[in-house]
């Protein structure tokens, strides 16, 4: 006969054996590694949060200072491999079995240790991919999350950083897994509750707020002038024409320098409430002279940022805040207005061949996919219309018949021909395919394929692929746009002038800008400490942006 | 370092008095134009110091995309190079010229 | 908001001096067309720069010549080679020669490892050069500002001038951040703590501790006023002043003349109220730091030496707008007493 709830006795059984010990829900101090011996079982699906910014590492430390010989071939399951303890449990022979979505801070270690077969490869995923299949096939049996504070019940205060948790706890806690959390600190009374007790089966105090890095800062005393340029460029050749209200930035220099080019560049071509209204967006810093300007409504974050607590907190009308005043970010929601919500994703990356894919992976480095993919990528399975996506669509198609002639969500590579290193931005064959030959995956780890990407903007000008009927065209138009790279240099001039003609290429001077009038003067915010007095003094910068 | 020489026909002639004009400084992924007036109009002489070695065709492309495109003609340029990339020589040299062309003080 | 006012923090040192003379006044000395480069940096294939990064010449002040120079923070992060030693060198020598002030905006993080030894004999040259002159009657006014703060040599350089003027993001100090930390371990002193390193060495603490005189904004324009401000009453009587429109020319230097006997010897009482370098001035300002030592040598932290000045709320100073700021450190500072 059989049995059924197989899955709930299990985890009777390890909050049995956890109760060893804890008192209550709370986990003795000083016993976390017994503690998880006692509740993991070898060959588990564990997931540890892990997300794109905040991370469980009190918990991480634990994991990685179990005895392998007691708790083996974990399967973990985790958005980001960040910390070096994510990566010290496959060393030590903890961890077995990975799937994932992003690794930007170990992509040099977690390349060698996948070359060198220390890592057993599930599959790199895209965030909201990865939160799909935990609720299909990679259901976490036992969660590791992180939360600010706790009370002795078990709700949790996930806070401006809430991020990934809701899913990991809905998918795990409902699937008949264990969930525990690591807390800053345990109150009588939470400020709010993101995460009700009964989801939650153990809580440990680290005593200390858990990690989190601010990732999307960018400083405007570096921005050149070729990235004001190429933000220009953006703003009056795409944003304006298109007349893009509801987008999302994909960090970068070149993106922060569009964001600054709003209450300026923007105002000065009469374009405030016209575009960028609405953001799927982290908090950006550089959004704040904007945002103070009038430019934006509303915007959704996928998490939060460091610094920008109190900003956020005195800005209500504008970002999803709590009943307590902090920030509500969730990633899987944002991923999803990303991909349905939006009508453009305008990002960078480090590699474009002449098909138009663009990846970010390179011979030593892999930093896996993260949410770009979902943001740059025309969902099909979007209905509503909007003005944006019917224009790109009837560009990419003008034959067939208006009412049968979906959409197209406007994806955007932007960068410098150039980019870090000297290194081209174009290339005849890209990194990600030589990884696949190396590693033999099925598909090579593409981050925005060509039939998705719908403009390239670079120094040079904008290459508008929806207009491309052609391969050779759409090579042309990338070399055309390929500035003094080896692939730029080897353009078919004559064809790289008839595509100008038919606006498939557009140089900064067709667009009546002199490459010259890119001045650092036009940003809204020239430094750190100009974004701070621009929100009154709400942004409190992070101190390695200090220079005061 | 490498010192690289141009000598080159360039079309378009610089304006303006001044004789002097510099634009840029010496810093990683910088350079440094120093641009003064020559003898041939419809020419352009350039002289380049850089540490990296062997770019010799990516300055040609830079070059003859400058003196195609802006009023090189009667100058004489000398560079020393940071390590920059060729957008940001390109704008420099445009920028030199911009600033030699300037009316006086 | 800042597309108004010309950061000093961004701007280069020739778009300073620029800012800070007479409008078309400026005549280079030395300039960049003349190639005198680094006889060392290609040794090491590294770049040199036409002007040895420092910009240095003759200009005008509402009118009055001066001598200015002006360092660029962003070549080798300013540092002193033999070149751009020896131009700051020869300026200090023709102020002594000429009775002209001098306004130096320091941008530098000290001397080039590459040409160590001449840069730290052009640091003790510029020193004596600086001292001598200021013997002589000459005022040499210190701007600091910069990306690369003022340190090391130049740090020492500072110390020397007869006023320094300071804005928020400047730092002055001998020892850099980073070889504290290597040198001392990173409890005593965390360089990447960078609120730390300029509660340490900047420009507002630097106005506090009587380390600088006059704090101005992150504002070119300020920095020309407190400039003007500094050198306002000259030591020469208004009979000598040039009336040409570029007041120096390169013959006059070279010829080392027209020489201002009355300004190689005038006393305190005779120069307009600023004191000049004597054995009295050296001996109040060794006093003055005997006093510091004595008052704040056990101070852990510059929070500490704030609140022992009589400032409540020592820890919002970081944060303080300029001009509040300003106004507090007039009233709370440690006192000058007619030193430097």
């Amino acid at each position: 006969m059989r049995q059924w709830n197989t899955r709930k006795a299990l985890r009777e059984e390890r909050i049995a054996a956890g109760a060893n010990f804890a008192t209550g829900k709370l986990v003795q101090p000083e016993t976390l590694v017994d503690f998880l011996e006692a509740v993991l079982r070898p060959g588990d699906r564990v997931c540890l949060e892990g997300d794109n910014q905040k991370q469980a590492d009190v918990l991480a430390k634990g994991l990685a200072a179990m005895d392998p010989a007691r708790i083996h071939d974990l399967h973990m399951v985790q958005s980001g491999v960040v910390l070096p303890e994510h990566l010290d449990v496959f060393d030590s022979g903890i961890a077995k079995r990975l799937d994932f979505s992003y690794s930007g801070p170990q992509s040099a270690r977690i390349a060698k240790m996948l070359f060198g077969g220390k890592i057993e490869l599930g599959a790199i995923h895209t965030y909201l991919e990865l939160f799909a299949r935990y609720f299909v096939d990679l259901t976490p049996q036992v969660a590791l999350i992180a939360a600010v504070s706790a009370d002795r019940q078990g709700n949790l205060y996930t806070g401006p950083n809430t991020e990934d948790t809701p899913t990991v706890v809905e998918a795990t806690s409902f699937g008949s897994g264990l969930v525990i959390a690591q807390v800053g600190s345990i109150v009588d009374t939470l400020p709010r509750v993101d995460i009700p007790g009964d989801q939650v089966h153990f809580v440990f105090d680290a005593g200390k707020p858990f990690y989190v890095e601010p990732l999307f800062t960018r400083d405007p005393a570096a921005m050149t002038e070729t990235q004001i340029l190429t933000a220009m460029l953006a703003i009056k050749g795409l944003y304006q024409p298109y007349g893009v209200r509801r987008l999302n930035h994909g960090i970068g220099f070149n993106t922060a320098a569009i964001e600054l080019l709003l209450p300026t560049y923007g105002e000065k071509l009469g374009l405030k409430g016209k575009i960028c209204t609405h953001w799927a967006l982290n908090p950006h810093p550089t959004l704040i002279p904007a945002i103070e300007a009038g430019w934006v409504e509303q915007v959704h974050c996928f998490g939060s940022e460091v610094g920008m607590e109190d900003y956020l907190a005195a800005r209500p009308d504008i970002f999803f805040t709590g009943p307590d005043g902090s920030l509500r970010s969730n990633r899987a929601f944002s991923q999803t207005a990303g991909l349905y919500a939006c009508d453009m994703f305008i990002g960078s990356t480090l590699q474009i061949d002449l098909a138009g894919h663009s990846s970010t992976i390179t011979a030593n480095r892999i930093a896996g996919f993260g949410g770009a993919p979902n943001m740059g990528s025309d969902a099909r399975g979007r209905r509503h219309p909007s003005a944006p996506w019917l224009q790109a669509g009837a560009e990419a198609d003008p034959d067939t018949a208006a009412p049968l002639r979906r959409g197209r969500k406007l994806v955007v590579q932007i960068g410098e021909t150039f980019g870090e290193g000297n290194a081209p931005l174009f290339v005849e064959k890209l990194g990600a395919l030589e990884l696949a030959e190396k590693l033999d995956l099925d598909l090579a780890p593409i981050m925005v394929y060509a039939d998705d990407t719908t403009h390239i903007v670079t120094e040079e000008g904008i290459a508008n692929l929806l207009l491309c009927r052609t391969a050779d065209e759409r090579e042309q138009a990338i070399r055309g746009v390929a500035g003094f790279t080896e692939i730029g240099r080897g353009r078919d001039k004559a064809m790289v002038e008839r595509l100008r003609e038919r606006k498939i290429i557009q140089r900064p001077e067709d667009l009546g800008i002199d490459p010259l009038d890119a001045n650092r003067n036009m940003l809204a915010a020239r430094s750190i400490k100009d974004l701070m007095l621009a929100s009154g003094g709400l942004y409190r910068p992070p101190s390695r942006f200090r220079n005061w | 370092m490498e010192i690289l020489h141009f000598d080159i026909a360039a079309p378009i002639p610089a304006a303006g008095t001044r004789a002097m004009a510099l634009v840029g400084v010496v810093a990683s992924g910088n350079l440094e134009v120093l641009v003064v007036r020559g003898d041939a109009p419809d020419r352009c002489a350039i002289e380049i110091s850089t540490a990296a070695h062997g770019f010799r065709d990516l300055w040609d492309a830079v070059v003859a995309d400058f003196v195609g495109r802006r009023a090189a003609g009667g100058l004489r340029i000398a560079i020393n190079d940071g390590g920059a990339r060729p957008d940001t020589v390109s704008l420099r040299l445009a920028q030199g010229v911009r600033m030699i062309e300037e009316p006086e003080a | 908001m800042s597309n108004i006012r010309q950061s000093w923090y961004e701007a280069g040192a020739r778009e300073r001096i620029a800012a800070l003379v007479d409008a078309g006044s400026f005549a280079e000395f030395v300039g960049p067309e003349q190639r005198e480069t680094s006889p060392h940096l290609g040794i090491f294939d590294l770049p040199a720069q036409f002007d040895d990064g420092v910009v240095v010449g003759g200009a005008t002040l509402d009118g009055t010549p001066v001598l200015v120079a002006a360092q660029e923070g962003r070549f080798m992060g300013g540092a002193f080679g033999e070149v751009h030693g020896a131009k700051l060198t020869g300026l200090l020598r023709a102020a002594k020669a000429l009775g002209r002030d001098v306004v130096i905006a320091f941008d530098t993080g000290g001397v080039r490892l590459q040409e160590a030894n001449a840069g730290e004999i052009a640091i003790a040259e510029i020193m004596r050069g600086l001292v001598e002159a200021r013997m002589a009657g000459v005022r040499v006014v210190g701007l600091i500002g910069g990306r690369a703060g003022c340190y090391g040599g130049g740090g020492l350089i500072a110390g020397c001038c007869s006023t320094l003027i300071v804005s928020e993001q400047g730092r002055i100090s001998v020892t850099g951040p980073e070889v504290i930390e290597t040198n001392m371990g990173v409890e005593e002193f965390d360089s990447r703590d960078r609120a730390l390193v300029w509660r340490t060495m900047g420009g507002k603490h630097r106005t506090l501790i009587g380390g600088a005189d006059v704090f101005v904004d992150d504002d070119a324009a300020a920095f020309r006023g407190a400039a003007r401000a500094a050198l306002a009453g000259s030591a020469r009587p208004l009979s000598d002043r040039s009336a040409s429109p570029h007041p120096f020319a390169l013959s006059e230097v070279e010829g080392l003349g027209p020489i201002d006997d009355a300004s190689t010897s005038l006393s305190t009482n005779e120069r307009g109220g600023r004191p000049g370098l004597d054995l009295d001035t050296l001996a109040v300002e060794q006093a003055r730091l005997e006093r510091r030592i004595a008052r704040f040598g056990d101070a852990a932290d510059a929070t500490d030496i704030w609140r022992t000045l009589g400032i409540d709320d020592p820890k919002a100073i970081p944060d303080m707008p300029s001009t509040a700021f300003a106004t507090l450190a007039a009233q709370y500072r440690e006192s000058a007493d007619d030193a430097r």
